[in-house]
C-alpha cells in the first residue's frame, strides 16, 4: 500500500470575489523510498494540495477528498490532536525561505531540540547527542558550536540544512519539500538537492518535491506530476516525462526551457494556451 | 463650518472599474469588523446631526427659559414635554445644546487633525527622506514634545496663548503632531529604497516629486488610521481643556465646557452631566471603532491573502 | 558596427560599514577593479551568486550609485556621478529593469503615468504627445492601449515586467541594464519576456547588460559572458569560449552545479541511484 494516498482532492478558498478553486480533483500517491515531484507554475495549486494534507491551510479554505490516507491512518476523520501528533513526526515539511522558517529569537540548537523533546520525549543529554548527530548528517561543520548559533548568524544554505535536520529529526516516513532551493544559489542548490536525495535513500523515506524548476525535477525525481491551474495535466516517471511528454502542456513547458531553445526565439506556453482555447471552442 | 462632500467627478469607465474594485475590496475587509460598521453608522448619524443641527434642534442653544431651570428629562417626574433631555441651570434646552455641540466637536476634530497631519507629515517626510542631521533635528524636537504629558503641554500652551477654542485647537494639534511625524518617517524610510522609487529617480524625478508624489501616497494607509484615532483624541482633549476652563468659553455649547458648567449640580441634577458625558463617550467610541476597522482594512500586514 | 557603447576601466566600489561612536570602520570591497567593453547591439551577461557584486556593478552602470574609483565611459564619454550631476541627456542613454516586477512599479500610479513620467520630466512633449507615445510603447511590449488607465495591481508578474520594460524604453536609451529580469517569473512567462527582449534588441539595436545567476538563460541570450566571484571577474569572454572551455575553477563549479534536464543525464542519475 502506498504511504500517502489521496483521491479526488479539491481545495477551495473563500474570497471577496467568491469561491476560488485552487485544487480540483487531484489524485496522488507516494510510496516509501520514492521521490515524487509536483511541478507547476505559480497559481497551479501545487503547494496548496500538500498544505491541505498537513492541515496547515487557513480557515477560509474548504478541503474535500474521497479519501486521504497516510500510513494506514484516515486523515479525513482525524482530530486536530491526532493530526498534530503525526505531522512533524511522521510527515515533515521544509519550506522555501529557510531564514523565515526559523525563529530568529532562539538558537538553532534550541529549535532542533524542541522538536526532539516534543515528539521523541528525549531527555537533555540524549537530545544534545542526537542534535549533534543530526547536524553531522546534514553536513554542518563543527556541529557542537553551530548548535549555539542564531539563524541570522548562518547563511541561507546553512539555515536550509538546519531546517532539514529539524525535519528528519524524528525519522519521518514522508518528507515534503516545498521549493526547498528556490531562494538559494545554484551551487548551494546542488548541495541541498544531493543532501535531500541521499537522506531519502538512506532513511528510505518518501519525498515529495514541490517545485517550478524543471532542472530540479530532472535532478531528483523518480515520478512526476505536472499541475496546471489546479488540475493534473500529466503523471509519469521522470524519464518518460522528459523523453516523450504526453500532455501538450508538459511539451510546451519543456520547450520553453532556454536550454531547449531551437533557433532564435523560445517557444512559449502561451502558444499552448492558445491551442487549448481553440480546442475548448471545438470540444465541450 | 461644515463641509459638504463634493460630488464625485465623472470618470472614464476603466478608471471607475478600478476604483470600484478597490473600494469593494476595502469594504470587504472593513465589513468583516462588525464594530467598525456600527461605529461608522453612528459617525454618519453624528455628521448628519451636526450638518442639519439648526433644523433638528427644538430650541436655540442660547435661549434661556427662566421658568424652567434644571427641568429633568421629559420621562421623569416634573419633566416637561418640550425639553426632551431637560434643561440646565440657566434654563437652556440640553438636547439643543448637545446637537449644536456636535458641530463644535466635529469641527475641532477636523481642524486639529488636518493641522496636525499636514505639519506632521511634512516634517516626517523630510526626516525620513533626507535622514542625517535633518532627521536628528526634527525627531529630537518631536521626542521633546512627546516627553511631556499631552494634556499638561496643551495646558501650558493655552496658558501662554490665552484661553479660547481656537488656541486650544492649536495646542492640541501641536501635541498630536509628533505621532504623525514619527509614523510618516517610518513609512517613508521603508518605501524610500523600494525599486519604484529608484526607477522614478532614474526617470529624472527631483526631491520634491519623489517625496510627495512618489513616496507619500504609498504611506497613506497608516496615516489615515492614525488620523481617525487622533480625531477622537482631539475631541477628548478639547473637552478636557473645556472642562478645565481653558478651551471653549461659556456660553459656547461645547461638550467639555457644558460638563464644566454643570459640575456643581452633579448631585442635584444628574442629567446635566450625564448627557454631555455620554455624547463624548459615544462619539469617541464610534470614531475609535472606525479607526480599528480602517486599520484592519488598510494595513497589508493584517490582510490575509 | 563595432561602436563601443559602454566601457569600464578598473571600476571599484567600496562600502564602509560601522564606524559609529564605538567600533572601527570596516571597508567592504563589493566590486574589485572590473574592466570591460561592450559594443552596440550586443549583450553582456554578468553571472554570479548572490553577494558577488553583480548588482552593485549594475547600479554603477545605471548611474544610481557612484564608483569609488575607476572610469566609466558611456558612448565614449567618461562619467562620474560623484563629481558631476547626471544630465538629462546622460539619463536618456541608460535605463534599468529590476528583478522584482512587484516592487518596481508604484502601486498608486496608473500605467499611463508610469510611462509618461520619464517624458514629462525630460522632454517638452505635450500631454497628448506623451499619451500617444505611451500607447505606442504599450503595443510594442505586447500590451494594449486599453491598459493605459489601469493600476499595477491589476497585472500579472509577466505583464508588469513588460510595463517596466516599456518604461525603460520611453526615453529610447541605447543601453539597458537588466538586473535578473526573469528570475521572479514563471518558466512560460520567462520565455515570453526573453523573446520580447530579443525582439526589442533587434528593433532598436539595443545594448544589454544582463545580470543573472541562471546559466541556461545566459547561454541563450548572451554574446559575451563575465563571471564574477566575490567582487572579482574570474572569467570574461565570448559565450562560446566561456561555455565550451571554462578556465577558472569557480566557473567549472558553477557549470557542474547547474541542473541538467537532458534525457541522458536523467538516465545516468537513475542508473546511479539504482546501483547505490
Amino acid at each position: 500500500m502506498a504511504l500517502l494516498e489521496i483521491k479526488n482532492l479539491s481545495v477551495g478558498f473563500d474570497t471577496n470575489a467568491g469561491l476560488f478553486m485552487a485544487v480540483q480533483g487531484i489524485d496522488l500517491s507516494v510510496d516509501n523510498r520514492e521521490v515524487l515531484a509536483i511541478v507547476g507554475e505559480s497559481g497551479s495549486g501545487k503547494s496548496v494540495a500538500m498544505l491541505a494534507v498537513m492541515g496547515l491551510l487557513p480557515k477560509t479554505a474548504t478541503v474535500t477528498a474521497d479519501s486521504m490516507t497516510f500510513d494506514g491512518h484516515n486523515m479525513l476523520t482525524m482530530t486536530g490532536k491526532q493530526r498534530r501528533e503525526i505531522v512533524g513526526r511522521d510527515v515533515a515539511m521544509i519550506f522555501q525561505e529557510p531564514m523565515a522558517s526559523l525563529n530568529p529569537c532562539f538558537t538553532v540548537g534550541f529549535q532542533l531540540e524542541e522538536v526532539l523533546r516534543f515528539h521523541m520525549k528525549m531527555d537533555g543529554p540524549t537530545r544534545r547527542k542526537r542534535a549533534i548527530e543530526l547536524f553531522k548528517q546534514v553536513g554542518i561543520p563543527s556541529p557542537e558550536e553551530r548548535l549555539n548559533s542564531f539563524p541570522h548568524q548562518m547563511s541561507g544554505g546553512q539555515c536550509q540544512r538546519v531546517m532539514i535536520a529539524i525535519a528528519i529529526a524524528c525519522n519521518p516516513k514522508l518528507l515534503i519539500a516545498d521549493e526547498p532551493t528556490t531562494a538559494l544559489d545554484v551551487t548551494i542548490q546542488k548541495q541541498i538537492l544531493d543532501l535531500l536525495v541521499s537522506l531519502q535513500v538512506k532513511h528510505g523515506m518518501g519525498l515529495i518535491m514541490i517545485t517550478h524548476d524543471m532542472g530540479v525535477v530532472a535532478e531528483t525525481a523518480d515520478r512526476v506530476i505536472v499541475q496546471y491551474k489546479g488540475r493534473k495535466m500529466e503523471e509519469a516517471d521522470v524519464l518518460s516525462l522528459f523523453e516523450s511528454p504526453k500532455s501538450p502542456y508538459t511539451r510546451a513547458l519543456l520547450s520553453a526551457l532556454p536550454e531547449n531553445a531551437t533557433g532564435d526565439r523560445l517557444s512559449t506556453v502561451a502558444d499552448f494556451m492558445k491551442n487549448e482555447a481553440a480546442n475548448a471552442g471545438v470540444a465541450p | 463650518m461644515t463641509n459638504e462632500v463634493s460630488p464625485p467627478v465623472p470618470l472614464a469607465s476603466s478608471q471607475t472599474s478600478g476604483r470600484m474594485a478597490r473600494f469593494s475590496e476595502f469594504w470587504f475587509y472593513f465589513s468583516v469588523n462588525k464594530g467598525a460598521v456600527i461605529g461608522f453608522a453612528v459617525l454618519v448619524l453624528l455628521v448628519l446631526i451636526a450638518i442639519f443641527g439648526p433644523l433638528i434642534a427644538p430650541h436655540a442653544p442660547y435661549q434661556q427659559y427662566r421658568d424652567a431651570l434644571l427641568t429633568p428629562p421629559s420621562w421623569q417626574v416634573g419633566g416637561k414635554e418640550q425639553f426632551l433631555l431637560g434643561t440646565d441651570a440657566v434654563g437652556r434646552d440640553l438636547l439643543s445644546r448637545l446637537i449644536y455641540g456636535a458641530r463644535y466637536s466635529l469641527f475641532i476634530g477636523l481642524i486639529v487633525v488636518t493641522f496636525a497631519m499636514i505639519t506632521g507629515v511634512i516634517l516626517g517626510v523630510l526626516a525620513g527622506y533626507f535622514r542625517g542631521w535633518v532627521d536628528t533635528l526634527i525627531m529630537r524636537i518631536m521626542d521633546i514634545i512627546l516627553a511631556f504629558p499631552p494634556l499638561l503641554l496643551a495646558l501650558v500652551l493655552v496658558a501662554i496663548l490665552g484661553p479660547g477654542l481656537f488656541n486650544a485647537m492649536i495646542a492640541i494639534a501641536l501635541v498630536l503632531q509628533p505621532h504623525f511625524a514619527r509614523l510618516t518617517r517610518a513609512a517613508v524610510m521603508s518605501e524610500k529604497n523600494r525599486e519604484y522609487v529608484i526607477a522614478s529617480k532614474l526617470a529624472g524625478a527631483g526631491h520634491l516629486r519623489l517625496m510627495f508624489k512618489t513616496i507619500l501616497p504609498n504611506c497613506l494607509a497608516p496615516l489615515i488610521v492614525q488620523g481617525t484615532l487622533s480625531f477622537s483624541n482631539a475631541i477628548l482633549e478639547a473637552a478636557a481643556l473645556g472642562f478645565l476652563g481653558m478651551g471653549a468659553q461659556p456660553p459656547t455649547p461645547e461638550w467639555g465646557t457644558m460638563l464644566a458648567e454643570a459640575r456643581e449640580f452633579i448631585l442635584r441634577a444628574w442629567w446635566v452631566v450625564t448627557f454631555p458625558g455620554l455624547a463624548i463617550l459615544i462619539t469617541v467610541l464610534a470614531i475609535n471603532l472606525v479607526g480599528d476597522g480602517l486599520r484592519d482594512a488598510l494595513d497589508p500586514k493584517l490582510k490575509r491573502s | 558596427m563595432s561602436e563601443v557603447v559602454l566601457e569600464g576601466r578598473n571600476i571599484v566600489r567600496d562600502y564602509y560599514v560601522g564606524g559609529g561612536l564605538f567600533g572601527k570602520q570596516k571597508t567592504v570591497h563589493a566590486v574589485k577593479g572590473v574592466s570591460f567593453t561592450l559594443e552596440k547591439g550586443k549583450t553582456l551577461a554578468i553571472v554570479g551568486e548572490s553577494g558577488c557584486g553583480k548588482s552593485t556593478l549594475g547600479r554603477i552602470l545605471t548611474l544610481i550609485d557612484p564608483q569609488t574609483s575607476g572610469e566609466l565611459l558611456i558612448d565614449g564619454k567618461p562619467i562620474n556621478i560623484a563629481k558631476d550631476r547626471v544630465t538629462a541627456e546622460m539619463r536618456r542613454k541608460v535605463q534599468i529593469i529590476f528583478q522584482n516586477p512587484y516592487g518596481s512599479l508604484n502601486p498608486r500610479q496608473k500605467i499611463g503615468e508610469v510611462l509618461g513620467e520619464p517624458l514629462l520630466l525630460n522632454t517638452n512633449k505635450t500631454a497628448a504627445e506623451r499619451r500617444d507615445l505611451a500607447m505606442q510603447m504599450l503595443v510594442k511590449v505586447g500590451l494594449g492601449p486599453e491598459h493605459y488607465n489601469r493600476y499595477p495591481h491589476m497585472f500579472s508578474g509577466g505583464q508588469r515586467q513588460r510595463i517596466a520594460i516599456a518604461r525603460a524604453l520611453m526615453l529610447s536609451p541605447s543601453l539597458l541594464v537588466l538586473d535578473e529580469p526573469v528570475s521572479a517569473l514563471d518558466l512560460s512567462v520567462q520565455a515570453q519576456v526573453l523573446n520580447l527582449l530579443a525582439d526589442l534588441q533587434d528593433e532598436f539595436n539595443l545594448t544589454y547588460v544582463f545580470i543573472s545567476h541562471d546559466l541556461s538563460v545566459v547561454r541563450y541570450i548572451a554574446d559575451e559572458v563575465m563571471v564574477m566571484y566575490y567582487g572579482e571577474v574570474v572569467e570574461y569572454g565570448t559565450r562560446e569560449e566561456v561555455f565550451a572551455n571554462p578556465q577558472h575553477s569557480y566557473t567549472k563549479t558553477l557549470f557542474a552545479a547547474t541542473p541538467k534536464s537532458d534525457v541522458e543525464s536523467i538516465r545516468a542519475r537513475l542508473a546511479k541511484k539504482k546501483a547505490a
